[in-house]
């Protein structure tokens, strides 16, 4: 007899464990442990597909707290539908910083409640870095950070560099130009931590009062501010939104000087390889970071990377509370 | 008040030359005699063979945080934890609540310091009113109800043309101006030293430019208005540097370090524990090889704790949103001897100039910083040789925020000598 979904599902999470509690921090996660997850994405690529029955009860009776403290669209829906695929209860917990204006309540107090309710794991937004970090000192539940600050987005990280193996398979010297906002982006922050151990070679473009301090010392990349010498000869060009709402605004003189210079526009994505992808992690700033013609053409793997989204977090998810 | 008769101790004291084994006779307070030999039958003997004595150490950069914060600290409980640390003399700065800016504060600190603490409590009287930057305080009046100095520590005042005027009427005054230095329009938020370590944790950081900038600012305008400027919790080489070409000038400015700023660099960040979060921030390391060296040339005048108890709470939410600063009075002495004196950075002459001489002269403590005979009977004991571990739930203040919490050190202040009496510490 076939085995059923389920079976499976309990199968492949039984043959990747991973040496890790928490999901938090890039750097803490080995080579083997990205393998695994990577492994199990690929099963529920296979498995998961528009139109058939996707759900299974690898997580029945499992609580799953999305605790996040600023908006988000698709990393939190993403979240929540994996959880809700896997069989789990998943509980949105949003605003909850109005709820510590309004009654005085820390963090860790509403963290704490939430893990008396015997949440089995906490995934946590945060406008604030190193806020997860300080949760799983506070409490039991696994903690995964869904973004911190200006520091880490983990799992996005999970995603993209899943979805440029499957493009390209091995990364070593690939040459992956980030274009835009570093300053203020935690997808930047984790990618580049990753990258570096996969040995590509990291170009990033943008105004130089976009760059975090001394980022070529801190994680091995270069910085190249004029964005067709550094688009040159790329195999991936990953746009990074200016985040206005994180006062990027004042740090440059428009955003239409910085389009100018720095928009993947067709004639700068001809500059990069015959190959070469292109990438965000969104939300798009459509003719900002990225002319619509490239977006939306053929060599644009944006939409690929929210799918992927779904497929990473589904493996996480079971790999760390099944 | 009994005399107290401190015998065979090894005395340093700078001022007068002094580095042998001498008794010291305490009467009513004040040192009556420094002899080779003291017989005073009716006084209370503290027997300080193998200890060191010294003048009484001055720390001139604290938090009282009463009036007004009672739940960190209290003139009582920091007073407390200053004997306990070595310390006779503390300066508490103005910004408690509500702020020192006029005679009721310093006259409630003394009323309440008279009747609770245990060492000589100070005050200091803010620059500006309310610490806002905007009209300068009524420094005669405070001046009259005891300050010993001005500041708006915690801010830098932003307006050049007030600082100026702030200047010229503290000089008026002869009140030294205890300088927090920062330039106030590097005005984005910031949690940490910007640098290779801010871009790691995702902090933002701000650069040593903020503090170099103010201090060169503060120099110039001291140079024109003549005021007596003492720069506070300086940490880096530039600051360092900017206030010996002052004073090489004829500038009349000081400075000052702390305990944190040569045992610690930023790269303690790393598990965002924010007690390693203060104003200024913790800098490289290059910086803290250098601060010892200025330590040693004598470039850098003293050093504070800059004492800022701070309640649990307070170091437990985000890292951003956790307050400034970290407890200082109960390990300044220890990490002085553990990482100056032991490793040959300064001697222990040295030592007394840094935390006793020269904050007395910074502040105008005539009767301060030496055991001439008639001076205030100010002593601090030392066992350079005791081996201890930093306990922070023995902490007489009530602040447990140290970052040196399980620190083994070697070296500690075992007693006091303070308003005639003597108290020892475990």
């Amino acid at each position: 007899m076939e085995k059923t979904l389920d079976q499976k599902v309990k199968e492949i999470v039984k043959e990747n464990k991973l040496s890790v509690k928490n999901i938090i921090d890039i750097d803490a996660l080995d080579k083997a442990d990205i393998k695994k997850i990577f492994a199990v994405a690929d099963f529920f690529r296979e498995h998961f597909r528009r139109g058939k029955d996707k759900k299974i009860t690898q997580l029945k009776g499992r609580s799953i707290i999305n605790f996040f403290f600023e908006s988000s669209t698709r990393t939190r829906t993403s979240f929540e539908l994996a959880g809700k695929h896997l069989g789990a209860d998943t509980i949105n917990v949003t605003g909850a910083s109005a709820v510590i204006k309004t009654k005085g309540e820390t963090l860790i107090d509403t963290a704490k409640t939430l893990n008396s309710l015997q949440a089995d794991l906490i995934i946590l937004r945060h406008a604030k870095a190193g806020t997860p970090l300080l949760l799983t000192k506070w409490i039991e539940a696994p903690v995964i950070s869904a973004g911190d600050g200006f520091h880490q987005h983990p799992t996005q990280t999970l995603i993209d560099v899943y979805t440029m193996q499957n493009e390209f398979g091995d990364l070593k010297n690939k040459k992956v130009t980030i274009v835009g906002d570093i300053k203020h982006s935690r997808v930047a922050g984790s990618l580049m931590r990753l990258l570096e151990r996969y040995k590509a070679t990291v170009v990033l473009t943008g105004p130089q009062t976009l760059m975090p301090e001394n980022v070529e010392e801190a994680f091995n990349v270069t910085v190249d501010t004029n964005a067709e010498h550094a688009f040159k000869d790329s195999d991936v060009l990953y746009n990074i939104r200016v985040q206005k709402e994180r006062g990027s605004g004042s740090h440059i003189p428009s955003l239409r000087e910085y389009a100018h210079m720095y928009c993947i526009n067709e004639a700068r994505f001809a500059l990069a390889k015959k190959n070469a992808i292109v990438m965000d992690a969104g939300p798009v700033n459509r003719e900002i970071g990225i002319r619509s013609e490239v977006l939306d053409g053929l060599m644009s793997r944006v939409s690929t990377q929210v799918e992927n989204g779904l497929f990473i977090r589904l493996a996480v998810l079971s790999l760390l509370i099944s | 008040m009994a005399d107290i008769l401190i015998k065979r101790g090894r005395v340093i004291d700078p001022e007068q030359g002094i580095d042998e084994q001498l008794d010291v006779l305490i009467r009513n307070g004040k040192v009556q005699k420094l002899r080779k030999r003291i017989n005073e039958k009716k006084a209370q003997v503290v027997d300080a063979r193998g200890l060191i004595v010294t003048p009484g150490f001055i720390d001139l950069h604290v938090h009282l945080r009463e009036p007004g914060r009672e739940d960190k600290e209290t003139i009582k409980t920091c007073s407390e934890a200053a004997a306990a640390g070595g310390f006779t003399t503390i300066v508490g700065m103005p910004n408690t609540s509500p702020v020192s800016d006029n005679q009721t504060v310093p006259e409630f600190v003394a009323a309440k310091a008279a009747r609770e603490a245990v060492v000589d409590v100070r005050v200091v009287g803010s620059i500006t009113q309310g610490l806002s930057g905007e009209a300068i305080s009524e420094m005669d009046d405070l001046k009259k109800a005891g300050i010993v100095g001005i500041s708006d520590d915690g801010f830098d005042v932003k307006n050049a043309s007030l600082m100026r005027d702030a200047m010229e009427y503290a000089a008026m005054l002869d009140l030294p101006i205890i300088s927090h230095s920062e330039d106030m329009s590097f005005k984005e938020a910031w949690a940490m030293n910007e640098g290779v370590m801010s871009t790691k944790l995702g902090l933002p950081g701000k650069p040593a430019a903020s503090e170099e900038i103010a201090i060169s600012r503060n120099i110039m305008i001291a140079a024109i208005t003549g005021a007596t400027l003492h720069c506070s919790h300086i940490n880096t080489k530039r600051a360092v540097q900017l206030v010996y070409e002052g004073r090489k000038k004829g500038v009349n400015v000081t400075c000052d370090t702390c305990p944190h700023f040569f045992t610690l660099d930023e790269s303690y960040l790393v598990d965002y524990d924010a007690n390693y979060k203060m104003n200024p921030p913790l800098r490289e390391k290059t910086e803290v090889s250098a601060l010892k060296t200025y330590l040693r040339n004598g470039i850098i005048d003293a050093i504070t704790s800059d004492h800022a108890p701070h309640l649990l709470v307070d170091k437990m939410v985000e890292f951003e949103h956790c307050e400034n600063g970290i407890v200082g009075l109960e390990t300044s002495v220890g990490l002085v001897l553990t990482h100056l004196v032991k490793e040959r950075f300064i001697s222990l002459t040295r030592m007394v100039e840094l935390m006793s001489v020269n904050p007395a002269k910074i502040l105008g403590f005539k009767e301060k910083g030496s055991l001439k005979e008639g001076n205030d009977g100010d002593i601090t004991l030392i066992d350079e040789n005791k081996n201890w571990t930093v306990d922070k739930s023995t902490f007489k203040s009530k602040g447990r925020n140290t970052p040196f919490d399980g620190w083994e050190l070697s070296g500690k202040a075992v007693g006091v000598v303070s308003q005639g009496k003597y108290i020892q510490n475990n």
